[in-house]
């Protein structure tokens, strides 16, 4: 019993690490303007405009991107730093991920703020859940701690299975958000049992303790980091949908409140493929690639082909762009594959540049689904080139780009990611990314040829496109043709955006 | 007698009553907390042995977290709620119950005769991580200085859980609108009390600034019913992929 009193008794210092505020100021805006909305909702009841969150949110993400800059800067003249005891990272990969999933955020709210007018829904709580949702992201992407990663993913998916049970009137979104909650849970035990594994063998779960102790380090018994990589693989690949473990993803992703399936499609997949990156790429990369890079490269098929063979036997627009967005990690993962600077850079190219198709298809989509959220039928886009000539002009876009026609963002992100590909060594992998991406361009095809040449039964509907909903699609359709057309800067910057660990002192 | 057989034994007791507590007794929150009283002689015994984050850990994740959600789950089902013990839920359950308990009792019974005398009954050897300072500390000073910023921010994550749990318990206003894509029936179907299907229907006009909120037709707001949505329809798990 002494030594329990020892414990009460003892007092000493602990060298508490220093907080570098300034390095975590994205995350901390992100973070104090979701749990400020609340606060400040909850006081002044009722006597806020209706397009207060909106704009609340959109001034977050904003102030955060805007807090990125000054960051990138100090990245780039002075090296990437460790920051708060080594638990997360200041390098140029991480701040190009913050900032992507602000630029989602953005998009996101705009297209709620339309939904939830026209669905007679509303409150606060939705806009809450996304800023959290996003800063949950964000720590994920500057995770340098396997514990910070788990605990970021877990606070970026808790407030989305929320969001996707949020319209609660339709029992579809309740079947979404319950199938993404097991599943998702299912998913995260599997992501810790692998961390757990990885700790036991390496006796750290911190990435730069890691990466250094296997450099170092020799195991003769490595049955135990294999069985945590392989783990570890399945929890990202779950959050990420990589085929065997996208099941969930058509049945969520057309259930859930549209303008929260465009928010999982651009926030959720970048900051999940950060963390894959950084964990598979940066942290094992250089002593364990061998190992995991069969998994991850029979992973890719799989993913490549069954994304694309099961889009083209859909008949519900939004279930179809579920599997091509299944195809798109496809590709996103080839990225990965390469486990090279070139990847690391295509990887990131992609991820922006899905964000902008991804989120501005969805959002026709919301427009197209009219009152109820429940009009995805490839009929209900029939004659739309005549109602509606602009949306059907910016969903061709859209899904142009997806397809990866040149002068489009989605050319040169495939290009980027097949190139880094055949510079490691998998050509034939690249080709047949080429050949699926030709099998969804079919199914692109199917949705342009049935908003310009199917002809309607009856009069063609009118959707109505509220003044949000349009900037939100006017702003993805100029960063698709911008990215595409002036792909300098994005791909100098994803160049210069290099995932790295910096040795923790001790 | 030594202090610690003293303890061993009454922590012992303590167990061994808590345990037939929770598989005698009738009321089911009198069983749960039988199993409280079973988990803190346990914790004695772990204090018994030195391990003292063991033993606070034991009182704040078994006793403190884990027996309070057993009793949320009763008191949510209802105390005195009959539950007819003739029949089975799962079939076989009984038996395989009996089998694994006897199972677990000769194994144990086993490799305590057969050990012998290295069952001495005295304390652990395990020496602390850091000699001079106790396991408790090191755990403290770690979770404060290495893994600062994973605790605090856990304290996010438990606010979009609440916020969570208070948006989706939130009463539902209006009947489900999209029930059309389900012609199987859904888990709505199985409550006792339909949902009530007067209540306002979202309208499906196009200018719907302008519609009222209450002159909606009745069929769920779906203008064109007949095999729309043919490949929306969930099916069962299998079937879909």
């Amino acid at each position: 019993m002494t030594g329990f009193v020892a414990v009460l008794a003892a007092t000493e210092d602990i060298p508490t690490p220093d907080v570098d505020w300034s390095a975590i100021a994205p995350n901390l805006i992100l973070m104090l303007g979701g749990i400020l909305l609340l606060t400040v909702v909850s006081v002044v009841r009722g006597r806020l405009p209706g397009w207060f969150h909106a704009v609340w949110t959109i001034s977050v993400a904003t102030a955060a991107i805007v807090a990125v800059v000054p960051l990138w800067q100090r990245v780039q003249d002075s090296g990437p730093e460790s920051v708060l005891a080594g638990a997360l990272v200041l390098d140029g990969f991480s701040l190009v991920v913050t900032a992507t999933i602000c630029v989602s955020v953005i998009l996101a709210a705009l297209l709620l703020e339309a939904y939830l007018r026209r669905e007679r829904l509303g409150g606060p709580e939705w806009y809450v859940l996304m800023l959290l949702s996003a800063s949950g992201g964000v720590t994920m992407a500057t995770a340098n701690d396997l514990v910070v990663v788990f605990i970021g993913l877990e606070i970026l998916s808790v407030a989305v299975y929320v969001l996707a049970a949020m319209h609660r009137r339709r029992v579809s979104s309740q079947e979404a958000g319950l199938k993404y909650f097991v599943l998702g849970a299912f998913s995260s035990a599997f992501l810790l049992y692998g961390i757990a594994l990885t700790y036991g063998a390496t006796g750290s779960t911190n990435l730069s303790r890691i990466q250094a102790f296997l450099a170092d380090t020799v195991i003769t018994q490595n049955a135990l980091l294999l069985g945590g990589l392989a783990f570890m693989l399945v929890g990202f690949g779950f959050k990420v949908a990589v085929v065997p473990f996208h099941n969930w993803k058509p049945d969520v992703y057309q259930g859930s409140p549209t303008p929260v399936t465009a928010f999982m499609a651009t926030a959720v997949t970048a900051a999940a493929f950060a963390a894959l990156l950084r964990v598979y790429v940066t942290t094992f990369g250089p002593t364990y690639r061998t190992e995991w890079q069969p998994l991850v490269a029979a992973l890719t098929v799989l993913t490549l082909v069954v994304g694309a063979f099961l889009a083209i036997s859909q008949t519900n627009v939004k279930r179809m762009l579920a599997y091509s967005s299944i195809n798109h990690a496809g590709f996103v993962l080839l990225g990965v594959l390469a486990a090279s600077a070139a990847g690391d850079a295509a990887t990131l190219f992609y991820l922006v540049a899905y964000t902008f198709m991804a989120a501005g298809s969805f959002a026709v989509v919301a427009v197209v689904g009219r009152r109820g959220d429940g009009h995805h039928d490839l009929s209900d886009y029939q004659g739309l080139s005549r109602s509606r000539p602009g949306l059907a002009l910016v969903f061709t876009i859209l899904l142009l780009s997806q397809a990866g026609v040149p002068l489009t963002a989605g050319f040169l992100a495939k290009f980027y990611v097949l190139a880094a590909a055949v510079e490691s060594g998998y050509t034939w992998l690249a080709v047949l990314a080429m050949l699926t991406a030709v099998v969804s361009a079919f199914m692109y095809l199917r949705i342009v040829v049935t908003m310009y040449f199917a002809e309607p039964e009856g009069e063609p509907r009118r959707p109505r496109i509220p003044a949000a909903a349009g900037l939100a699609m006017g702003l993805c359709v100029v960063g698709v043709l911008v990215i595409g057309i002036v792909p300098g800067p994005l791909s100098d910057v994803a160049n210069d955006a290099v995932s790295q660990l910096v040795a923790v002192g001790r | 007698m030594r202090v610690e057989m003293f303890t061993f034994l009454m922590a012992g007791a303590i167990c061994l009553f808590g345990a037939l507590g929770v598989v005698l007794l009738r009321n089911p929150v009198h069983n749960a907390l039988s199993l409280v009283a079973t988990l803190f002689g346990i914790a004695v015994l772990f204090l018994n042995q030195g391990a003292y984050f063991l033993a606070a850990i034991q009182v704040i994740v078994y006793a403190g977290a884990i027996v309070v959600l057993f009793l949320f789950v009763i008191m949510l089902l209802g105390v005195d709620r009959a539950e007819s013990l003739e029949r089975d839920p799962l079939v076989g359950q009984r038996v395989t119950a009996i089998v694994i308990g006897v199972a677990i009792l000769g194994l144990s019974l086993t490799v305590l005769l057969a050990a012998g005398e290295r069952a001495t009954g005295a304390g652990s050897g395990v020496a602390p991580l850091d000699p001079g300072v106790a396991d408790v500390n090191r755990l403290g000073r770690v979770l404060f200085t290495d893994y600062v910023f994973a605790f605090e921010i856990t304290a996010l994550l438990l606010t979009v859980a609440v916020i969570g749990a208070v948006v989706l318990s939130r009463k539902v206003g209006g009947a489900p609108i999209d029930l059309d894509e389900f012609p199987d029936g859904t888990a709505l179907d199985q409550l006792p009390v339909a949902p009530d299907a007067s209540a306002d229907v979202l309208d499906d006009e196009v200018d719907d600034d302008v519609a009222a909120a209450g002159d909606g037709t009745a069929d769920g707001g779906d203008d064109d019913p007949a095999g729309e949505d043919a490949d929306a329809v969930p099916e069962p798990e299998g079937s879909r992929s």
